[in-house]
């Protein structure tokens, strides 16, 4: 059935990856595209998540994503078994893939989990692929043996030093720049500011940088413009336009504070709903 | 004017209907019968809350104002109509009270009657050379065909007397519709009804189109659009949402790989334009089409209960003068913005809003700024919105559309402070489907190039609705759907099933 979920695994306390039914857009998905979902017909608002896998003869996708906001909590909720109210895509325009020479790709925190598929994709064009791997601590590393099978060269650092280097990812990918055979493009996703980052540590070196937007989303067909960011002075939709751009020619102090728009909002929707878990945990041991 | 009561409005008619009651009418005293107000939430209370606006007529109402209208042999108010309703016959029927048979004379042509009473701009089609606001010199005394025609389709619903239409014995043939707006959702009725199997994709998790995510509720209740769709899955319309053709999948693959015969595209003109001007993607600026989105689709009204958030605003201003400028004011006034401005560029009288939605919004405090113009919009160090610098404008020598083209003041710019910018100055068709289709041959404005029956340049595939007029009117695009739905019924007759091409 249809957007049933067929497994689930917790990679960190706030990580978290599922696979689900979904044949239509498992087959039809390509590398660096993603769904909307929503999981309540009335109420529920729409949250983009990247399809970090998909199996077409099992007619499944993998999404691999952060509790960050009130429905990401609610998904984490969900089991195998249960059933995600609506889902709709592939959306955006898949990552163009083809052979540069030396590919880097860099992922920070849970921005390894849309670097993925994309890595993969470069690495089956014949590219020679490095990927730098960052994150917070150890614990919340994702996806370093799968990318460690597919690399030919992995760079693995933490913010605090419990895995790996101790460094953010913009150190090393300083470094590879610097090496007397420059990468032909990175490829960086993560939190805004770590693409704003890698995109200043590329641009002395002239290496072209693609990175992939995550922005606030209503639709994802270009119908509300929410999406909107600003590339080279110009004001694109990351939906449909992306999601990747040329992180040399974007705008991230504009994005950023868009991301913000709704911060108190939902600061306020987070912290009910904490509060209702908390009620519902005191019903519960009153109940026993 | 002093608010009137639907008490007050309804106690007036019946002494007006006792006077007239079995006298047969001369034209003069046909004249002579007042125009009926339209019935009106209170405008205080309604700044607070999101029902119905315009309450409808009473059934007496219904009758004096069909007895206003003259019959005229000629019917100027039939061509004024896009989808030519025989105007005069259903008045005199609900004239007479037979109110059923008026509807039924209105659905011969027309899909939509209860969504097209509330939301077509009757002034400037139907009703623009009715012969009554002619004689009374005056055109907003015409006889108002479209509460009329409103009543007798709330009635019919109201009183569960719709009736699905026959369906004929099943052809084995089969039809893609992409979108369920106007457009779509006529296409589907009539080639169900001669007996085709269709399937309407929908993006969106719920369908409608405009209807649903555009058009708030205070206007048009979703009510309204709901029963059409039910009737259509009644009907046996497959309805599929969350489907993006041309990303879910490939239109020619509908009719390659999925054994459809045959395309209908009705996606819509949406695609928000922008001004390109400084400031515009600061925090606190949205398109109209994601601030009306949120609330009605999201119900972000509900700031209780919806997930969906909504930017808490005091002072807004909306920039454009259209119908969806209208409604981006009055849901601002509703969600509690203690001031709303609408800055237009050329004056009332060129404004495509309907005259009704004009007037509501005035009612309702939204404050007008004429032959003024957005320079840039201005933001604070956190990237705020903090205030919009306009121009004055003043109108020169007419256009080739015969309208006074507004030109701007020099030197005439000043600050309009706000903290949200709502840019509500029109639509264009979204590229989706013309990247994702090859051959399919667009306009430089990026709609579909179809002929009069909706046919496009790839075999089997039409359009129409906004994606063909460019963004139009509910009523255009449900003529479009009726003629296309008649050009791709008799091509299968014709020509028979797709056949693939391996
Ligand atoms: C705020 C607002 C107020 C308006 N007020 C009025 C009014 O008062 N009177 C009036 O006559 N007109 C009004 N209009 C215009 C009117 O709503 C439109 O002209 C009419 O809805 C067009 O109908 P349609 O069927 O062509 O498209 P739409 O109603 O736009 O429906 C298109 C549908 O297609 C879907 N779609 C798009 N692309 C795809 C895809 N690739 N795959 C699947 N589905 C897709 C969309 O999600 C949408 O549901 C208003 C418009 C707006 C935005
Ligand atoms: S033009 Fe006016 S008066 Fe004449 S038939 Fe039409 S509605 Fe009646
Ligand atoms: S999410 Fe609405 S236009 Fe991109």
């Amino acid at each position: 059935m249809p957007n049933r979920i067929v497994f689930k695994r917790q990679w960190a306390e706030d990580i978290f990856e599922i696979k689900v039914e979904a044949p239509l857009i498992a087959e039809e998905r390509r590398a660096g595209q993603f769904v909307i979902l929503q999981l309540n017909d009335e109420y529920g608002e729409r949250i983009p998540l990247t399809i970090a896998d998909a199996d077409r003869t099992a007619g499944t996708i993998t999404l691999i994503f952060q509790t960050v906001g009130k429905t990401s909590h609610a998904l984490a909720d969900l089991d195998v078994g249960d059933y995600i109210a609506h889902m709709v895509g592939p959306l955006g325009h898949p990552t163009h893939i083809e052979r540069v020479g030396t590919v880097v790709g860099v992922g920070g925190g849970i921005g390894a989990a849309p670097l993925y598929p994309i890595a993969e994709a470069m690495k089956a064009a014949g590219n020679r692929l490095i990927v730098i791997l960052g994150a917070r601590q150890a614990g919340l590393m994702i996806l370093e043996d799968r990318l460690a099978g597919l690399a030919d060269e992995l760079i693995v650092c933490t913010d605090d030093g419990s895995r790996g280097r101790k460094a953010l990812v913009t150190g090393p990918l300083k470094e590879v720049c610097e090496r007397p055979s420059k990468p032909d493009l990175v490829v960086a996703i993560g939190p805004p500011v770590m693409m704003k980052a890698c995109a200043e540590t590329t641009r002395p070196y002239g290496v072209r940088t693609i990175v992939s937007l995550n922005t606030i989303m209503v639709d994802g067909t270009g119908m509300c413009g929410g999406c909107r960011v600003t590339v080279d002075g110009q004001t694109r939709f990351v939906c449909v336009d992306g999601p990747e751009f040329d992180g040399h020619q974007v705008d991230f102090d504009n994005m950023i504070r868009r991301l913000g728009a709704y911060r108190r909002q939902e600061n306020a929707a987070h912290e009910r709903c904490h509060l209702e878990e908390a009620i519902r945990q005191k019903e519960r041991e009153a109940g026993r | 004017m002093r608010h009137h009561t639907r008490e007050e409005i309804e106690a007036a008619a019946h002494e007006q209907m006792a006077a007239l009651e079995g006298v047969a009418l001369t034209p003069k005293e046909r004249l002579a019968i007042p125009p009926q107000e339209m019935p009106a939430q209170d405008p205080v209370a309604r700044r607070r809350n999101m029902q119905e606006v315009a309450l409808g007529y009473t059934a007496t109402q219904a009758r004096l104002e069909s007895l206003r209208c003259l019959q005229c042999r000629n019917a100027p108010c039939v061509e004024g109509c896009p989808v030519r309703i025989d105007i005069p016959a259903f008045l005199k029927a609900a004239a007479e009270g037979d109110f059923q048979a008026a509807v039924d004379i209105i659905k011969r042509n027309s899909l939509l009657p209860a969504v097209c009473g509330r939301v077509c701009p009757q002034e400037t089609q139907c009703q623009a050379p009715c012969t009554v606001g002619r004689s009374l010199k005056d055109a907003a005394k015409a006889v108002s065909i479209g509460r009329v025609e409103r009543y007798v389709a709330d009635r019919e619903r109201d009183q569960g007397r719709a009736q699905l239409p026959a369906i004929k014995p099943a052809t084995g043939f089969r039809v893609a519709v992409i979108g369920s707006g106007p457009a779509g959702i006529t296409v589907a009725a009539d080639l169900r009804r001669e007996g085709h199997a269709v399937t309407i994709f929908e993006a969106f998790h719920k369908p409608g189109g405009v209807m649903v995510y555009g058009i708030p509720e205070f206007r048009l209740p979703k009510k309204i659009v709901e029963a059409e769709i039910h009737a259509l899955e009644a009907m046996g319309v497959e309805i599929r949402t969350d489907f993006v053709v041309g990303r879910t999948r490939k239109l020619t693959d509908l009719m390659e790989k999925d054994g459809y015969d045959a395309v209908f595209v009705g996606s819509g003109a949406g695609l928000p334009k922008f001004m390109g001007i400084e400031g515009e993607n600061l925090v606190g600026v949205f398109s109209a089409n994601e601030y009306l989105t949120r609330v009605n689709l999201m119900k972000a009204y509900d700031f209780e209960r919806a997930d969906t958030p909504l930017f808490r605003s005091r002072v807004v201003v909306v920039l454009g003068g259209g119908n969806v400028a209208m409604d981006a004011a009055r849901t601002a006034v509703r969600l509690g913005a203690t001031e709303v401005h609408l800055v237009y560029r050329r004056t009332e009288a060129e404004m495509p809003a309907r005259v009704e939605e004009v007037a509501h919004a005035k009612e309702e405090g939204v404050v007008f700024h004429l032959l003024q113009n957005a320079k840039r919009i201005m933001g604070d160090e956190q990237g705020l919105v903090k205030a919009v610098e306009c121009l004055r404008y003043e109108l020169g020598a007419p256009d080739d559309s015969g309208r006074r083209r507004p030109v701007e003041i020099k030197g005439s710019e000043f600050i309009m402070p706000c903290d949200t910018v709502i840019v509500a100055i029109g639509n264009d068709s979204n590229p989706l489907i013309r990247q994702t289709t090859p051959g399919l041959v667009t306009t430089k404005w990026g709609t579909i190039v179809a002929n009069e029956d909706g046919a496009t340049s790839v075999p089997r595939v039409y359009a129409g609705g906004d994606i063909v007029l460019g963004a139009a009117t509910v009523i255009l695009a449900m003529g479009q759907g009726r003629r296309a739905a008649a050009a791709i019924h008799e091509m299968l007759m014709r020509e028979g099933p797709y056949r693939r091409r391996r």
